[in-house]
């Protein structure tokens, strides 16, 4: 950043860095295309968009840090990273799975808003991206945190922004045509249009 | 609200924006002109398409709205812009981002914001070059190289917000020296033009001042909080944000569109400071000088938020 706003450690700084490049300039679904599914399905209501939040902000927190995990400790130094994809969908799905069945006894009430959710978005393509693309830009445990969850609130921005767009064109006069699947492409086209603006901050 | 009055209210809104129409036209020459015409022919026309291919009353047509998405589009581009980059910007702005959607009323993005943000993020070296003022070109030449070979070394010159994205280790007081930054007097002009035919339409009540007036605030402010009193490092004075790139031409004709901005007024007010907070980020730390339509389109793309939680608070 040309323009220090505050004196911060560098390592903080670094951090923030990383949170908002992933929320806007990378954003996961605009920029990177990544995990769109759930959004052109999404079901036009706010509450469950907000449940979505949730399990995403959680699944995609989780499997950045595992997956910065296994590749520096596993992976790397056994040299044994043409297994990667693999290993990195087994132990996060199990993970995931493994950490519901925690909240499932330790809060109930937690788990009821996310047990729905959560295995759509543990099979999304924008999980597998987090912890592969987390394994190319980051380099401590931390950063690679603070990047899965930044994505995910860069996810859940565009999820809520996309629900309540679909909500509202329920009862607009779209042609016939452009119905359905085909608005919510040029709505999403259109959002990326508008997201590149970010392009170039750093 | 009837269809004569809505067509009233467009006139007068169109009206409004013909004496900065006519300042551009006088300082940038006839690129301006036939840009302008060359959208707005291109925006009825598909308009008049669009109308018979769905079998609606074509008497809609010349409603005001196509020509004052054409108006905007055609005065935020580049004059001497080859007019088939033009062409293709009108055509997306008003088929894809307004009829895709239904027509007047249901668009969810500012067309003509629509329209310009894909041609800079598709053609930027086209779309950075702005021409020089004052330049000595009759009509023939401008049609040469607007249509023909797009010779245009010499008669381009960078804008003020150019010169602020691109100046290396230059003070303020630099800065606004008119020997290096030659335009910022032309610009601080057009948008001086923009504000007084802004503060017409805000008399006459045909726009809503919250969004204008919660921007051009917010954006006063942040430029006053992040000013460090001049130094080479410094994110630019009030006095640069407010005067200079389509700051005015923003504020009162793009934002006060009722249809892409919220519908309450603490909805607008919201609005207007988001793209305020958009247009200073993009300006100061992103890649693009000019980041008002960016900025536009994101808050239109937020709108339906906006209204939902206005509305369930």
């Amino acid at each position: 950043m040309p323009h220090q706003v505050c004196k911060l450690p560098r390592r903080v700084n670094e951090a923030v860095a990383i949170l908002l490049t992933t929320i806007f300039v990378n954003n996961f679904v605009t920029i990177q295309f990544l995990g769109i599914r759930p959004l052109l399905g999404a079901s036009q209501k706010i509450d469950s968009a907000t449940g979505m939040m949730f399990a995403t902000t959680f699944v995609l927190t989780l499997a950045s840090a595992a997956s910065f995990t296994v590749e520096s400790y596993i992976l790397r130094p056994l040299d044994l990273q043409y297994l990667r994809i693999i290993v990195l969908i087994i132990i996060i799905a199990s993970l995931v799975q493994f950490f519901e069945l925690i909240i499932r006894t330790t809060h109930p009430r937690l788990h009821a808003m996310l047990v729905t959710f959560v295995p759509l978005i543990t099979t999304n393509c924008a999980v597998l991206g987090v912890a592969l693309i987390n394994i190319r830009e980051t380099n401590s445990f931390i950063n690679s945190v603070v990047f899965g969850f930044g994505a995910a609130i860069g996810y859940s921005l565009v999820l809520i922004i996309f629900t309540a767009i679909q909500g509202q064109q329920r009862n607009s006069a779209i042609p016939r045509v452009f119905r359905g699947a085909a608005i919510s492409m040029i709505t999403a086209g259109l959002l990326s249009l508008a997201f590149m603006g970010f392009t170039g901050i750093s | 609200m009837k269809r004569s009055q809505t067509n009233r209210i467009m006139y007068e809104f169109n009206l409004a924006l013909v004496p900065g129409c006519l300042v551009m036209i006088y300082i940038f020459g006839f690129g301006v002109l036939i840009n302008v015409t060359t959208v707005v022919a291109t925006v009825v026309l598909c308009e008049y398409l669009v109308f018979k291919v769905r079998a609606l009353p074509k008497r809609n047509i010349l409603d005001g709205s196509a020509v004052a998405t054409g108006l905007l589009l055609g005065l935020t581009l580049p004059p001497l812009l080859p007019t088939w980059m033009v062409i293709l910007g009108s055509i997306f702005s008003i088929l894809i981002v307004k009829h895709a959607y239904g027509g007047l009323g249901n668009n969810l993005f500012n067309p003509a914001m629509a329209g310009f943000a894909v041609l800079v993020v598709s053609f930027p070296m086209a779309m950075s070059k702005w021409s020089a003022p004052f330049v000595d070109m009759n009509l023939a030449k401008t049609l040469e190289i607007k249509i023909g070979s797009p010779k245009i070394d010499g008669t381009t010159s960078a804008t003020p917000l150019d010169e602020f994205k691109f100046r290396e280790k230059v003070t303020t007081e630099e800065y606004w020296d008119p020997n290096r930054t030659k335009n910022w007097r032309v610009w601080a002009l057009i948008n001086l033009v923009y504000l007084l035919s802004g503060a017409y339409l805000l008399y006459k009540g045909l726009c809503k001042w919250h969004a204008p007036i919660a921007m051009l605030s917010t954006l006063t402010l942040l430029s006053t909080i992040f000013y460090d009193g001049g130094s080479s490092a410094s994110l630019g004075s009030p006095l640069f944000h407010l005067f200079s790139g389509a700051t005015m031409l923003g504020a009162f004709f793009i934002l006060s569109d009722p249809v892409t901005s919220p519908n309450t007024s603490v909805g607008q007010i919201i609005f207007g400071i988001g793209i305020a907070i958009l247009t200073f980020s993009i300006r100061t730390i992103g890649a693009y000088p000019e980041g008002i339509a960016f900025a536009v389109l994101l808050m239109n793309g937020a709108t339906p938020l906006i209204n939902y939680l206005v509305l369930h608070k």
